[in-house]
């Protein structure tokens, strides 16, 4: 494999809690570590509270890691200073999920995507307004859009104005937090296709955070499913899909809903006891022991060890003490779907 | 015979840049323990529609039309009749569970509350009964959870402590608004077991106000889909999902990822904006089958099979779809 664009390993990220009688931390990262290769889209999926937005803050930088390190290519950027920071800024940029708080009111959208060019010393002047112009027209923007502000402009158009934020400077990585989940229908599907002809166009990787599993399944290459701060099971997409191996990553596919009655009504679902654990105090051992329905089988080690990420082949890895053991949780099988 | 008729009911708001029509000329049908989807995306005016029937809007809203339930006209009968059905005969569940429970009262008493008013229980036996429905939304150790306060308890158990609330003077009709939207997809699962459960056990006739096809698919009998405050299309679930007619349900149908399926399609455009409807119908600027009649006029909803209606002069299946 050629050196990968990100590289995240260990990472960790504790917030204090204080104050109101409550003291402790709240663990919302504990120890994740994922590569991305060139060109790769990797999703990251998990439910609220999973920290899977707060892995994407940490890549980014926007929070300081707790340990760990992040690697951009090949540059460990976890402890570095923001103004050494400022020029790899060029390499990596995030969408967001809210496309009314993540863009400026008092900047027009032209100023709003001419910007990272203009901090970078990227473009000036006439040359910035055609790379604007440009810009604009990637991401099937009309053009007297640019002089227009934010609130003008419908939740779609908006998210497209913080795409073409994210891409003026051409970066090798995109981070995107979902950046579908606030729109319509109708509208997801146009910007879900604009970011897979857009990646096929200029090549970047991506690191698509989301909790839904179908836009994962129509996007990525690769994917990762977390739960209460770790990573419980990575694989092709593909892979991952036809052959779920993790009890959670099982119950999570089972709960998706297919827009197909015949097919939605003849499904094993498997639902989950209890709510999410706090990360105050997450579990010892394995941290999905508390909801999972294969507990018996599992336990005592479940309670003891907290089973390790193991590749079982192909690039499929697995947290998993019945995997480890060589059985095969089989809480729900993927229908056989022409994939 | 049905539970409830909805014929010809109109929303209009006056607001300062004129009139909008939120719903325009809605009928609907709800009959004894259905579940009816009403599928759309923001602004249609699928909960507007539900709200008027309860009378719940502002006064800006001019509400028309007729909505007969158990004799009784919905939007014509006097305010002391109307409460005694709001909350006890038909109960509304909202979307945003955090929003809609008041943050300063336990949930036992916010439960409670309901079953004083409407069935003159006494404090003892509203809690008794309370601790009884949070147990019948299947929510674990309800004996200590009824003394909690609502930011105690996570997003999917508050969502069960609404429909608990609605449950609780055991309503003819229960009118869910997005229900499941705000949650993550395990716990969605939980909620709509929970709906099919109180249907098969209660005979609950459910209204479930939706944007998830999938949501529908999964426990609706009969679909609704509107767009810009009208009806499009209707049909019995399997009919609708097999043989769609409106492009809107058809553009619905290929914008959501699923496997094996290629490319999303894409509808073009937006919603439109309700204050500025185009002439013929609402769809056409997004069509692509509109052509000068659509643009023109407005079509009426028309028969087209067993049960199912749609608003569209060139009905039927995409033909890139099929392919």
């Amino acid at each position: 494999m050629t050196e990968p664009v990100l590289e995240v390993e260990g990472l960790v990220k504790h917030f204090p809690v204080r104050g109101l009688g409550a003291k402790g931390v709240v663990h919302a990262v504990d120890g994740v570590s994922f590569r991305i290769g060139r060109g790769e889209l990797l999703g990251l999926v998990g439910e609220s509270g999973s920290g899977k937005s707060t892995v994407a803050n940490c890549v980014m930088r926007l929070v300081a890691p707790t340990a760990g390190a992040i690697r951009l290519n090949g540059t460990d950027i976890t402890r570095l200073s923001r103004r050494a920071l400022r020029p790899l800024r060029r390499s990596m940029h995030m969408v967001f999920q809210d496309p009314y708080s993540s863009l400026d009111p008092r900047m027009t959208c032209g100023q709003i995507v001419g910007e990272p060019l203009d901090v970078q010393g990227l473009a000036r002047g006439r040359d910035l307004d055609v790379r604007v112009s440009q810009l604009f027209d990637r991401v099937g923007l009309r053009d007297e859009l640019r002089f227009r502000y934010p609130h003008e402009l419908s939740g779609g158009q908006r998210q497209r104005v913080g795409l073409a934020r994210a891409l003026a400077v051409s970066p090798e990585l995109l981070v995107a937090d979902e950046p579908v989940s606030a729109l319509d229908v109708s509208v997801q599907a146009s910007i879900l296709n604009l970011l897979r002809d857009l990646q096929e166009e200029l090549g970047f990787s991506c690191l698509f955070i989301t909790h839904d599993l179908a836009t994962v399944e129509y996007l990525c290459d690769r994917v990762a499913v977390m739960y209460l701060g770790q990573i419980v099971e990575v694989a092709p997409t593909r892979e991952l899909f036809g052959n779920p191996k993790h009890p959670y990553t099982q119950s999570l596919l089972s709960a998706g809903v297919v827009p197909d009655p015949e097919v939605q009504r003849s499904r094993t679902r498997v639902v989950l006891e209890g709510d999410l654990p706090s990360p105050l105090e997450p579990p010892s051992g394995c941290r999905f022991r508390t909801r999972c329905p294969l507990e018996p089988r599992s336990a005592p080690q479940s309670h003891d060890e907290e089973p390790p990420l193991v590749d079982v082949g192909d690039g499929h890895l697995v947290a998993c003490h019945l995997v480890r053991r060589g059985e095969t949780p089989d809480l729900y099988r993927p229908l056989e779907v022409a994939r | 015979m049905s539970l409830l008729e909805v014929e010809d009911l109109s929303v209009r708001f006056d607001t300062d840049d004129g009139p909008v029509h939120a719903v325009d000329h809605l009928s609907l049908t709800l009959g004894e323990s259905e579940v009816l989807g009403v599928v759309g995306e923001s602004g249609c005016g699928k909960s507007v529609s539900f709200m008027s029937l309860l009378r719940l809007l502002p006064e800006t809203a001019t509400v028309n039309g007729t909505a007969r339930f158990d004799g009784v006209d919905l939007l014509r009968a006097s305010g002391s009749r109307l409460r005694q059905i709001r909350g006890r005969q038909i109960a509304f569940v909202f979307q945003e569970p955090m929003t809609s429970l008041n943050p300063a009262f336990k949930v036992g008493n916010q439960i409670g509350e309901v079953l004083r008013r409407h069935l003159g229980l006494s404090r003892a036996d509203a809690r008794a009964r309370a601790i009884e429905l949070l147990h019948l939304v299947r929510i674990p150790s309800p004996e200590r959870r009824v003394d909690e306060y609502p930011h105690q308890l996570s997003g999917g158990m508050r969502q069960r402590v609404m429909i608990a609330m609605a449950l609780a003077c055991d309503p003819k009709i229960l009118i869910a608004d997005e229900p499941t939207t705000a949650l993550d997809v395990t716990i969605q699962a939980g909620i709509l077991d929970l709906m099919r459960d109180i249907r098969e056990r209660l005979g609950t006739a459910i209204v479930l106000i939706t944007h998830n096809l999938g949501v529908v698919a999964d426990v609706a009998d009969r679909v609704v889909v509107m767009y810009a405050g009208r009806k499009v299309e209707e049909a019995p679930v399997h009919e609708l999902f097999a043989r769609p007619q409106h492009p809107y349900t058809n553009g619905l149908l290929g914008a959501v990822p699923r496997p094996g399926a290629g490319r999303l399609r894409e509808i073009p455009g937006r919603v439109p904006s309700l204050a500025e409807l185009p002439r013929g119908c609402a769809f056409a600027p997004r069509c692509p089958r509109a052509d000068e009649i659509t643009r023109s006029n407005v079509p009426d909803l028309r028969s087209i099979g067993p049960q199912h209606l749609v608003a569209c002069f060139h009905p039927g299946p995409d033909v890139e779809a099929v392919a």
